[in-house]
């Protein structure tokens, strides 16, 4: 059939057809890796800004680096937080568990104990520097990548195995995914699977603290993934508002499950540039690098406690593992990324500076894996008496109704009488309830 | 029958008011009572809110405890479940319930499950106040009746008041609860109490009955329906601006029905609920809001589930019709004495 009327492209003249510009990364699985398109500032190149500076002055620097660790490992410029050996070591001591610790949940995952875990290799010293910088008791709201401050704050390694197998020991009553982790005495909020949401979350609880007239400040963190959800925005445009003392955190690891950054804006500028936009202070740092991130959060900590204003900080990493157990990286990006990722990787790279500076050696650095090794298998193990997800050894029945409010309403006192009775039906022999051992669930 | 459950309250001298100053005094008295609880929303800080619900509190309690916020609900909303969080009992002023839902993330994911995903380390004793329903030519996004996206969340509670002396009292109650709240305030009734005839000349509350509200503190039980009026004829479960409509179109038609104020619609007053419904055999179910998947509809359940065997009748459902709520066709859209009354007579007249 001939259609008469004139086509939308004659009626269009001269003018060129509208293109929708869909972001593809540079790298697909298979191909050749290079990053030499990738701006990395020499080390040592940005000055450090007053921590009372007026916000526009960090502007520019946005688009460049802070790095601290240099092509010999030495620390270089007017960012180096001067650290002594001894906290550079412990840094390093508690980055390498935090490794080991990932290598061996994963392998819980994959042997059946848990259905899920989520590794941060690659960008422990973002959470574990941070955590250094912070005060103790400073809040953290963490998004599911910062278990290095958990970790860093002495959370206990066997209460996080025991989240993770959501069995009888775990706090959280085998109520969360595995590694969304509560731990209110360390500082750190309960973690959220709706990303982003912490963000105005810590901004309110900054706004709570100076309405307070304390001197904890707050901190959030998100991915350069969900910096596009309009929490990222209602956090953002808070901070600026009320001047809260708050550091927010953009963790730019480049892939957001298998979305590149470029799907949240990285191929037009870089996210701590979006600080200029709200008016506050941003600073963008080499997220592999532990000193430069000590030494912005210390920066942004400071202006925060001193009444300065929030700070935006965007830490440039990569995520070297999948998102999460459930992804196959190898389906949608170049193996050969992690190889060739320009910033190296956190840990070797303090481990060379400590060399460097004669406080390390390569044998001491065995030494510390092994025992870093040793003290998760031995949390492990610990954690494994308590039970591991779907054998035994979870919580009674009853505790899935509680806490849903303060007390129990009508309803779900009804529903839990209906929990209880097809427990019965399910298991008769169990009628009696408690086996004896705190087992008063089935095992099914 | 309007005094009996209130608490802490006996010579207290009572003194008449509009829902609004009912709810601003409920403001004034937990901010003296509690140094933790803040207010803030857009628009209440200096001007003191839209309809004035906040006026004169920054003045009396300074601009850290109450303050204009952003325009964005899921600022306030998250910003408030931080300030929780921290240990504060936020209040925020969503200023029509239609601007809710870019809140929704933050009070569903968040605010409603802090106490069940931390094990009960981080609560949200948070009040979110907030203006619903139509009536007063708001169109469609000043108008609606979202409660029951609300009332399908576990881990929220919703009020809705209907009179002054109960909107100060069950706000208090809100405020100290530990549970986040989702408060709406029937803001046809801001005023004055509402037949259900817009073209009467409008009513104000100093001579209704629950217009009288006792000064200082006292807070009435959220959970807690009230009767309005018993009989015998058939349950009324209705709230909100509804409840002076279903008593003007009862008492005009001389039916003897018991009137149920619900007050919370969760936690439902399900006792309450079901020995009406037990001795009367009837039930018309009434809301403004939209009527599929409405809260009438859970109620409506609820009695045939808890009450089959005492009903006479099929249970009657008189609602909002299912489309936004339209501007010049407001009363027609509004679930008046016409309707009502229709359903009336289909219960008057059904065989047992």
């Amino acid at each position: 059939m001939v259609d008469e009327r004139p086509s939308r492209a004659a009626l269009r003249g001269n003018l060129p057809p509208l293109a929708l510009h869909v972001p593809e990364p540079r790298f697909r699985p298979g191909d050749r890796v290079d990053y030499s398109w990738l701006d990395i500032p020499e080390a040592g190149a940005l000055p450090r800004f007053d921590e009372a500076c007026e916000a526009r002055e960090t502007w520019p620097a946005t688009l460049g680096m802070i790095r601290v660790l240099d092509e010999e490992h030495r620390a270089v410029g007017g960012w180096d937080p001067r650290l002594e050996p001894e906290t550079l070591r412990r840094m390093l001591h508690t980055m390498a568990l935090t490794r080991a610790f990932d290598d061996r949940m994963y392998r819980g995952q994959r042997q059946g104990k848990t259905s899920f875990y989520m590794k941060c290799t690659g960008e422990e010293a973002i959470s574990v520097a941070c955590a250094y910088a912070l005060a103790g008791d400073d809040m953290v709201f963490p998004s599911y990548r910062q278990q290095g401050i958990l970790i860093a704050r002495g959370f206990p390694l066997v209460e996080m195995v025991n989240q993770i197998y959501s069995n009888r020991a775990d706090r959280l009553k085998g109520r969360q995914l595995p590694i969304m982790y509560s731990a209110r005495d360390y500082g750190f909020f309960t973690i959220s699977g709706n990303l982003a949401t912490q963000l105005p979350q810590a901004v309110g609880w900054a706004m709570a603290s100076a309405i307070k007239g304390d001197t904890r400040i707050a901190t959030g963190f998100v991915g350069e993934g969900s910096s596009a959800e309009g929490d990222f925005h209602a956090a953002m445009t808070f901070a600026a508002v009320y001047n809260a003392p708050v550091v927010l955190n953009v963790v730019n690891n480049q892939w957001a499950i298998s979305s590149f950054s470029g799907f949240a804006g990285a191929e037009r500028s870089t996210f701590a540039a979006r600080a200029a936009g709200y008016g506050i202070a941003g600073l963008r740092v080499d997220g592999n690098d532990a000193l430069a991130v000590y030494a912005a959060t210390r920066w942004a900590a400071n202006r925060a406690r001193a009444n300065q204003g929030p700070t935006l900080i965007e830490h440039f990493t990569y995520r070297a593992e999948g998102h999460s157990t459930s992804d196959d990286p190898a389906a949608y990006r170049s193996a050969h990324e992690r190889e060739e990722w320009p910033l190296g990787d956190p840990v070797m790279r303090l481990a060379r500076h400590l060399i460097q500076l004669g406080e390390w050696d390569d044998a001491r650095h065995a030494a510390m894996d092994r025992e870093v090794a040793e003290e998760v298998k031995a949390a492990a193990k610990e954690a494994e008496k308590n039970g591991v997800l779907g054998h035994g050894f979870h919580h009674p029945f009853h505790t899935m109704f509680e806490d849903v409010f303060e007390e129990l309403p009508w309803n779900l006192r009804e529903q839990a009488e209906q929990a209880i009775r097809e427990r019965v039906t399910k298991w008769p022999e169990r009628a009696g309830g408690n086996d004896g051992k705190g087992n008063t669930g089935g095992a099914a | 029958m309007i005094e009996e459950d209130v608490v802490s309250l006996k010579e207290s001298p009572s003194r008449a008011m509009t829902m609004i100053e009912a709810i601003n005094d409920a403001l004034d008295v937990m901010m003296g009572h509690d140094p933790d609880v803040v207010i803030f929303g857009e628009d209440v800080g200096y001007f003191g809110g839209v309809f004035r619900a906040t006026a004169g509190l920054q003045a009396k309690y300074g601009k850290t405890r109450v303050f204009d916020t952003p325009i964005n609900e899921c600022g306030i909303i998250g910003a408030a479940v931080g300030m929780a969080a921290y240990g504060l009992r936020p209040v925020p002023e969503i200023q029509f319930a239609d601007y809710i839902y870019p809140g929704l993330d933050q009070l569903i994911s968040e605010a409603a499950r802090l106490r069940y995903r931390s094990a009960g380390e981080f609560t949200a004793p948070i009040t979110v106040r907030s203006p619903f329903g139509g009536g007063i030519f708001g169109g469609q996004t000043h108008s609606q009746s979202p409660e029951a996206l609300f009332t399908h969340v576990s881990g929220l509670k919703t009020v809705i008041p209907s009179t002054p002396h109960d909107a100060k009292g069950l706000l208090i109650a809100a405020i100290e609860d530990n549970d986040p709240v989702i408060f709406f305030e029937p803001k046809r009734i801001y005023n004055g109490p509402f037949d259900g005839y817009y073209d009467h000349p409008s009513k104000t509350w100093k001579n209704h009955p629950g217009g009288q509200v006792p000064e200082g503190y006292y807070s009435i039980p959220l959970g807690k329906a009230r009767t309005v009026r018993e009989g015998q004829a058939m349950t009324v479960l209705v709230y909100g601006t509804m409840v002076h409509v279903a008593e003007a179109v009862l008492a005009e038609k001389g039916v003897d029905a018991e009137i149920i104020d619900l007050r919370t619609l969760w936690p439902l007053d399900i006792e309450a609920v079901e020995k009406s419904v037990q001795k009367t055999g009837k039930c018309l179910v009434i809301h403004e809001a939209t009527r599929t998947s409405g809260f009438g509809a859970e109620l409506v359940s609820l009695v045939q589930e808890r009450c089959f065997y005492h009903l006479e009748a099929p249970v009657e459902r008189v609602t909002g019709f299912d489309t936004p709520y339209p501007h010049s066709l407001e009363w027609a859209y509004f679930p008046g004495p016409v309707r009502i009354g229709e359903a009336v007579d289909r219960l008057l007249n059904s065989e047992a």
